[in-house]
């Protein structure tokens, strides 16, 4: 039996800028089916997080039910975790993140926890503009319960047992668009070089940042006729164009196309680099990503990568306009200003 | 048995072998020491039980060819384990009363107690071989002579070298040479030392001089080289052993005179040095100008080295001899320039260790059953190779893939008091059973391969994610060099060849690299399609007859 991984790791692995190496970032070995597509965005987690020098300590990871909110156990194990209700992670992480904005915060939800059950959840946490990574690990189907499709399933795609969907699939890009979410990304697990650079663009994101991951179930949905195989995926696959994430201490030394790259600087001073594959699309223009999201799906492309950034996004505490200081490490002397005070403020009523 | 055929003298073996295989152990990649490979053999052999009568026996029906061994040492015994159930006739010749060799001259029984030599001895001698002991054969040219189909000479390197400098003459008395000193000890034919006891020399010959003068009454035992205590020869643990017997080692001083009065050895006196190395690693010892040091002794003991020695091979037999008396040999068959005489152990290459003089065996004996049998000598059969899947259900493998993270156990010692008063006793306990088990589950399963099927992989990056040791990258191919640099994790052991797969789907290739590749079979274990599998690897050296 091996449920355990050794605790020997490459004896020549590189530290990171704050003396961790990637083993300070990895969680207990994973109980999914091999193979699955959930296991490789932990993995992509673990190495953004890791390059990009996070203490592990100054991470909170949130996740509501599925076989994707079982992730979080897998990897960043010295992080903070929540696993919370079925499609009441946004909630969870709303509340923490309003006790501690000084934490980075994942959302990990699936498409069942997501599009369904968790859907007035999503979309109000959009609204606020959470300061927050919200990973949708979708694979078209519920496979904890042996793989019912869910709303995320295309329609016209088969389920494993040969059944046809019937209705058309939620697409949470588009919705996420509709929403006037302040990032908007998609990628697939089977393409670590795309999916890390975005996750480190949307951790250093100031607002809800939404990464919807295509990530096969081997198990339930890799049958020919589905749309959310494998070999379906990398089929049609297309991407806006390839993302490169540099943090604000290191200079930008790839050269790029004139005409085809656009550089998106972020609050924290870092920039995202892109090489776009068309030049009607510009990832800080809407209507440009609205189109091209809307020619993706008439031509049946799945179409990945960085879609929308609006580089002005202001917060939910930058609009509520709170205190830089965590509320939770406010003393009662800072929170209670005092009788006087109180009197000078019912006197202002009256 | 599997270890007595694959070594010929596991319980020798596993007590004095040199252990080359120890250095080559992946374990010392991912931490400090090397799987106790040795002492696991030891163990093995201690707790085999009854094997007597499992072993091959000789046919009654002899198939008429004659044989000549002279030495009796390792190389000689190998060969005549393999030929012996061939029906060959073997007349095995040694100066000594009993067959061993080396193993029983050189190495004190402190280290390999005699029962355990004697069984392993016996068990090859008991195949029907012809002995011929006391018997010290002067001239090859008789043997030649005789009605011997093929001769192999597995003599060894018997010359200890000596040391001509001042005094070395009129002290003769008092200054031993290491072989010879340890083979009178031994044979019982001394079993005294004087109490001051200096021994010249670094190797293993010389810790075992130490030791065994500790045994015999020397009380103040020293050994002094004259290089760097890091450059000494001998095994680290060999010197760990005498070091914790109370003998000091001296460095960097080149005896200079044996000082004797009254004809009767005093001491010695020694220069001092530093050493320094050149670009090409050569070194090279400086006097540092600091005074000479008189070191006092009642008893020298020489063990700088050892040389082959051939005078009783007469020189016009067809046999030639190149640099340094060394025979002139074919480096696969081992047979000499007369076509019937093969060497075999020290005597073929000079001084190596018990268990090249084996492998030597092993080969010279093919060599000696085709020259017999008028097949060609270079037309050899392929070494045995076998590859077994080891999957028995999603989390179970045939083989203990969980790696401990143990460090190296140490094998328990007798107490110093009791040893160092009998030099029978053995110094090493050797491992409990259950020790031996914790130990040999730091094993890394090097014979499990992993086996990568590129039709079956969907590029999921299961196995990238899981691997403990960040062996597996898919990349876009390369030149080696470019590969190297484009891994998960860097693959700067440029000995280990990479395992790169056939083109992907997504024009990518799997490369795996296996330098630190703990074998602990996740890879397999997470991947949906099967492209991995742990398939278990068996290597038989060729032997001239099957022994198992």
């Amino acid at each position: 039996m091996s449920y355990i991984r050794p605790v020997f790791r490459h004896p020549e692995l590189a530290k990171n800028a704050i003396g961790y190496s990637r083993k300070d970032y990895e969680g207990a070995i994973s109980t999914l089916c091999a193979g699955c597509g959930h296991d490789s965005i932990s993995g992509a987690i673990v190495q953004a997080c890791y390059e990009m020098s996070i203490e592990p300590h100054k991470i909170a990871k949130v996740s509501g039910i599925g076989c994707s909110s079982k992730t979080p156990t897998y990897f960043l194990g010295n992080s903070h975790g929540f696993n919370s209700v079925h499609g009441r992670m946004p909630s969870v992480t709303t509340g923490a993140y309003m006790a501690n904005r000084d934490l980075k915060y994942i959302g990990i939800s699936g498409d069942g926890d997501t599009a369904s059950i968790g859907m007035g959840q999503f979309v109000h946490a959009i609204r606020r503009n959470l300061n927050m990574m919200y990973i949708v690990m979708n694979n078209g189907c519920y496979g904890l319960t042996k793989g019912q499709e869910s709303a995320t399933a295309d329609k016209g795609s088969l389920t494993k047992s040969g059944s046809e969907t019937k209705y058309p699939g939620i697409d949470l890009v588009g919705l996420a668009l509709e929403l006037n979410a302040t990032f908007v990304a998609r990628s697939f697990s089977g393409d670590k070089t795309q999916l890390i650079p975005l996750i480190k663009a949307a951790m250093s994101h100031p607002g809800f940042a939404l990464l919807d991951v295509l990530s096969p179930c081997v198990t339930f949905n890799n049958n020919k006729g589905s749309t959310k195989s494998y070999t379906y995926i990398r089929d049609y696959i297309e991407a806006t164009g390839t993302v490169d994430f540099v943090p604000k201490e290191e200079e930008i030394t790839v050269e790029y196309e004139e005409g085809k790259s656009t550089s998106v600087q972020l609050h924290d001073g870092s920039t995202i680099k892109l090489s776009k594959l068309n030049p009607n699309w510009n990832p800080t223009d809407k209507l440009s990503a609205f189109n091209r999201v809307q020619e993706a799906k008439m031509k049946g492309e799945v179409l990945t990568g960085l879609i929308y950034i609006d580089p002005e996004s202001q917060d939910l505490h930058d609009v509520m306009g709170t205190v830089q200081t965590p509320l939770n490490t406010l003393r009662e002397d800072q929170l209670n200003p005092g009788m006087e005070a109180l009197e000078r403020i019912n006197q202002s009523f009256r | 048995m599997i270890n007595w055929e694959s070594n010929v003298f596991p319980g020798i073996l596993g007590r004095t072998c040199d252990r080359p295989c120890e250095p080559a152990c992946r374990r010392g990649r991912v931490e400090e020491k090397p799987v106790a490979i040795c002492r696991l053999k030891r163990v093995a052999a201690d707790n085999k039980g009854e094997v007597k009568s499992l072993m091959p026996r000789a046919p009654k029906e002899k198939n008429g060819k004659k044989i000549a061994l002279i030495g009796g040492g390792p190389a000689s015994l190998t060969v005549a384990r393999d030929l012996a159930p061939l029906g060959y006739e073997l007349h095995l010749f040694d100066e000594w009363h009993k067959g061993g060799g080396m193993m029983r001259t050189q190495i004190p029984a402190f280290r390999l107690p005699e029962e355990v030599l004697d069984e392993e001895v016996n068990y090859v001698l008991d195949m029907g071989v012809i002995t011929h002991f006391n018997h010290y054969v002067s001239s090859m040219k008789e043997v030649l002579d005789q009605d011997y189909d093929a001769i192999f000479v597995g003599t060894g390197a018997p010359r200890g070298r000596d040391l001509k400098i001042t005094g070395r003459e009129e002290a003769a008395k008092n200054i031993h040479i290491g072989i010879e000193f340890l083979a009178n000890v031994a044979f019982e034919h001394r079993d005294k030392i004087g109490r001051k006891v200096i021994i010249l020399g670094g190797g293993n010959t010389a810790m075992d001089c130490c030791r065994t003068s500790r045994r015999l009454g020397g009380d103040d035992v020293k050994v002094v080289v004259r290089s760097p205590f890091k450059d000494m020869k001998a095994s680290p643990w060999e010197i760990e052993d005498a070091m914790a017997e109370d003998i000091p080692i001296l460095n960097n001083m080149p005896p200079k005179e044996f000082v004797v009065e009254d004809g009767k050895l005093k001491g010695v006196i020694f220069g001092k040095v530093r050493a320094e190395y050149d670009e090409n690693g050569r070194r090279k010892l400086i006097p540092t100008g600091e005074p000479d040091e008189f070191i006092e002794a009642d008893d020298v003991i020489i063990a700088i080295g050892q040389d082959n020695a051939f005078p009783w091979i007469e020189r016009d037999l067809g046999i030639e001899f190149g640099k340094w008396d060394i025979p002139v040999l074919n480096e696969t068959t081992f047979q000499s320039t007369n076509p019937k005489v093969f060497f075999g152990g020290d005597a073929a290459f000079g001084p190596e260790n018990i268990i090249t003089a084996a492998a030597h065996g092993h080969q010279a004996a093919i060599s000696i059953h085709h020259f017999c049998q008028g097949l060609d000598l270079m037309d050899r059969p392929a070494p045995g190779a076998n590859l077994v899947r080891q999957k028995m259900g999603i989390h179970e493998w045939m083989y203990d893939n969980d790696i401990a993270a143990d460090l190296r156990y140490k094998v328990p010692h007798e107490d110093k008091v009791i040893t160092l008063t009998n030099r029978k006793i053995e110094v090493e306990l050797g491992f409990s059973v259950s020790t031996a088990f914790k130990e040999a589950q730091r094993c890394l399963n090097c014979d499990v391969q992993t086996v990568f099927t590129d039709s079956l992989c969907i590029e999921c990056d299961a196995c990238v994610d899981i691997c403990p040791t960040s062996c597996i990258t898919f990349t876009m191919n390369g030149e080696e060099e470019d590969l190297r640099q484009r891994l998960n994790a860097p693959a700067s052991n440029l000995t280990q060849d990479l395992y790169v797969s056939d083109t992907l789907p997504t024009k990518r290739v799997m490369i795996k690299d296996e330098d630190v590749c703990l074998h602990c079979g996740l890879c397999a274990e997470r991947c949906p399609t099967a492209a991995w599998d742990m398939q278990k690897y068996l290597y038989n050296v060729t032997k001239a007859s099957k022994i198992l």
